[in-house]
This record gives structure tokens, sequence and C-alpha cells, in this order.
């Protein structure tokens, strides 16, 4: 990650953070990344999560970045983390996984796009 | 507007006309074989006992290429509803009323519509509409709350019209869904019906296997389909694609509807279904529309007419 790119994932989530007070959405201000923490990064273009699917250690955080001019929903299937709000152009999701396992998840707009993480 | 009573004595056939947006060409559906002909101004509206208008996927907060003004392009649709010689019964809107499910952009919708003054509006939702609670301001706003799930059926003019939601508890991998509730209540409201009474059926996601490679289907429409098939003139009317594609399936004809936003790409040409951006603004208008239904009395007809912005 280039400091351009970290810099802007860095103002997305304040962004995300100062709406998450007003949304009342509690879980975007728990997901930022830790100084020095290790990112995943998943991008998503052209209808599709890339890479598909990611392999990361226990703890990490996984952000996705929307690059698409269409807005996807990051849903995990089966809930088992937080779901994006609207992912507009430019707009970033971050979770972080706690427990080893694969978690599938998916757009909920457009469900065909899906995705594998795999905690380790 | 007067009723229409289905006589099979008559031995009328059923057939849909369809004219193709601005081409100046007349759609005649007989007996599934579609028949093209020169379109004369106004052919069809006298002897139809009444007729309804579909717009679809207006988008609200979209603000990129190719269409800065979403707002705007639907007014001009609203408008052109309007101008219509024969005041439509009411107007359906096939979802993705907004871009994100925003309140903001509902409200956005809901002020264009009500001043447009186009009457009676029936709303399905789009995938865009639900976002973050399942659909619950869509459903506040606009609902008919006639059931939990947002479903429901009116008729009109001796025409069973089926409003159906197949955008909600969508699975991974999968595409739009009805589900197993829908699907049961859509068999018990139709099982009274005689099999001469024309349905439309109108949902966001096409109800058929247009392109399950981008999400153009819905998982569990063929269900739906086993209950339409006895009836001699079923029409089903779906936005989503953004773009005009046809179907027949027996006495089944399937259409999707233009937005009054912006184009889709034709299925599976370019990367993916997001806006057709290379469309200039001098262009967009001929890839926008409305669609006009005219129920011609006696003759069991829905003349389907497509009109572009002009």
């Amino acid at each position: 990650m280039n400091a351009m790119m970290a810099f802007r994932i860095l103002c997305a989530l304040l962004v995300m953070t100062a709406l998450s007070g007003i949304a009342g959405n509690a879980s975007a201000a728990d997901a930022l990344p830790p100084k020095g923490a290790k990112v995943y990064q998943v991008a998503i273009h052209n209808f599709a999560f890339e890479p598909k699917t990611i392999t990361v250690p226990t703890g990490a955080y996984v952000v996705w970045v929307n690059r698409d001019e269409e807005p996807h929903v990051v849903t995990s299937a089966g809930a088992l983390f937080t779901p994006s709000k609207a992912l507009d152009t430019g707009d970033t999701h971050v979770v972080t996984l706690s427990r080893p396992g694969t978690y599938t998840y998916y757009c909920s707009i457009h469900p065909m796009m899906v995705g594998t993480i795999i905690v380790k | 507007m007067q009723d229409t009573h289905d006589n099979p004595a008559e031995g009328r056939r059923q057939f849909l006309k369809c004219m193709a947006a601005g081409a100046g060409t007349l759609w005649l559906m007989k007996s599934g074989v579609l028949q093209a002909l020169p379109l004369s101004e106004g052919a069809g509206a006298q002897d139809s006992s009444f007729s309804f208008v579909q717009i679809s996927d207006s988008h609200i907060g979209f603000h990129k290429a190719p269409n800065m003004d979403v707002a705007g392009t639907l007014r001009q649709s609203l408008a052109t509803i309007r101008s219509q010689a024969i005041r439509p019964a009411f107007v359906m809107h096939t979802g993705d009323l907004t871009h994100l499910s925003k309140p903001d952009e509902f409200d956005t919708l809901a002020g264009l519509v009500q001043e447009a003054h186009i009457g009676k509006v029936f709303y399905v939702p789009g995938e865009h509409d639900v976002i973050g609670d399942n659909g619950a301001e869509f459903f506040r706003r606009f609902g008919e709350r006639q059931q939990a799930g947002g479903w429901y059926s009116f008729d009109q003019g001796g025409v069973h019209f089926v409003g159906l939601i197949n955008v909600l508890n969508l699975k991974a991998g999968g595409l739009g869904s009805l589900g197993e509730d829908q699907l049961a209540w859509l068999k018990n409201d139709l099982a009274g019906l005689s099999s001469e009474t024309p349905l439309v059926v109108f949902a966001h996601m096409p109800l058929w296997s247009l392109y399950p490679q981008w999400g153009w289907g819905t998982d569990d429409s063929a269900q739906a389909m086993t209950y339409l098939r006895r009836f001699g003139s079923v029409t089903v009317l779906n936005g989503h694609i953004h773009q005009i594609q046809q179907k027949v399936e027996g006495s089944i004809t399937f259409y999707t509807a233009r937005s009054t936003a912006y184009p889709q790409p034709a299925p599976g040409v370019g990367s993916g279904p997001g806006p057709l951006q290379s469309v200039t603004a001098d262009a967009l208008h001929r890839y926008l529309g409305v669609r006009d239904v005219r129920h011609v009395r006696g003759s069991g007809a829905l003349a389907v007419t497509e009109e572009e912005l002009a």
C-alpha cells in the first residue's frame, strides 16, 4: 500500500467514524486498525472481489475499497461479521476477524459477487 | 374506468402490441409470434378500456456519467406520462427508486411524483431501495400494506395485477428471490381466478433467467411460473437491467423496462452491469423511457408502447 492509498483509507475511516456516530453504527469505530496493524485489502472492481479469496492471520484487519461506479454492500453469509453500509465509489469497509475459520461474504445487492476470507 | 368482462365465447385471441421506442414500429404479438407493422399515430388508443404506464430504475442519488441529473430525467419521464392523450389508470414503478436507500433520495422521488400529479402510483422495491434496513423505509413510504412481506395484488378493468418482491433475503452466489412465504401467497392469490383473467405480474429483478452471470434472474421464479401457466394471457414486467428485453414462453410474455436514469450494457457485453458511461449527454434520452400499456376491451389485448424521452 502506497502512502496516498494509506492516506485515502485513513480519511475514509475518519469519515466513517464521524458518520457512525450519527447513524448509530458502533462497529465502524471499533474496526479502526491500530497503528502498525497489518491490513489486508480487497478491491471491489467490475462487480467482483479481488482477490476473491484471501488468507489472513487471526486478528488481521480486512479493508474493502469500492472501485466501481456502482455501490456495493459487503455482507457476511451467516452474519459472522458486521455488514458494510452502502459503499459508494471510493468508500471502504473494515472488519477484524478474531476467530480462525472460513468466512464467506457477498454483496447483498449483487449476490452473485462472492468472496472468501480464510482466517488461520 | 370501464370494467372488462372476459367472455370466452368471443373466442378472442391474446395478443400484445409493442411499439419499439421511437422507431415507429408496432409489434403485434399473436399466439406467441411477433409481427411488426408501421405505427400510425395513436393506433389502438381508441379501443382500449384503460391503460397504465410503467417506469423504472430512477436511481435518485446517482450523480455520475452518463447522467448527472437523474431527478431531471425522472421529471421529464413524469411529464411524458402527464402528456398522454388518454390518462393512464395508474403508474407502476418497478424499483430502484433510489440509488442508496437514503431518506433524502426517497424524499426527492416522492416530491417529484407528487408535483407531477400523475395519480396513483404502485411501487415495488429494487435492491437499491432496501439497503441497510431490509426495505423498512421503502415500505413505510411506498408500501401497499396488504401483506407483511410487502407483496400485493389488485384488479383493474378485469385484469389482475400482482406486485412481487424479489430483492430481499438474497443469498451468497444467488439471484433475486421470492421465498416460500411469497410463493405460497401467490398460489393462493391466483387460486380463485378464472384462467381467462388476464394477469400482469411485476417485480424489480427479471422473473426469468435473463443473464444469471450478472445476477439478472430470480432463483425461484420457475416455481412462480407454474402458478401462472394455466392463464391465457400473462404479462410479466420487470426493471433492473435498464434496457428492453423480451421473451415469450407459451402464454407468458416477459418484458424488462428502460430506466429513467441511465442505460446498462446488453447482457454479457463488457466487464459488468454498471452504467453505460460512454453515452453522451445529447444521446442519453434515447436510452431512457417510459412504457405505456393499454388494455383493449373485448379483445383481451395489452398494447405495450415504449416511449423514449424526447
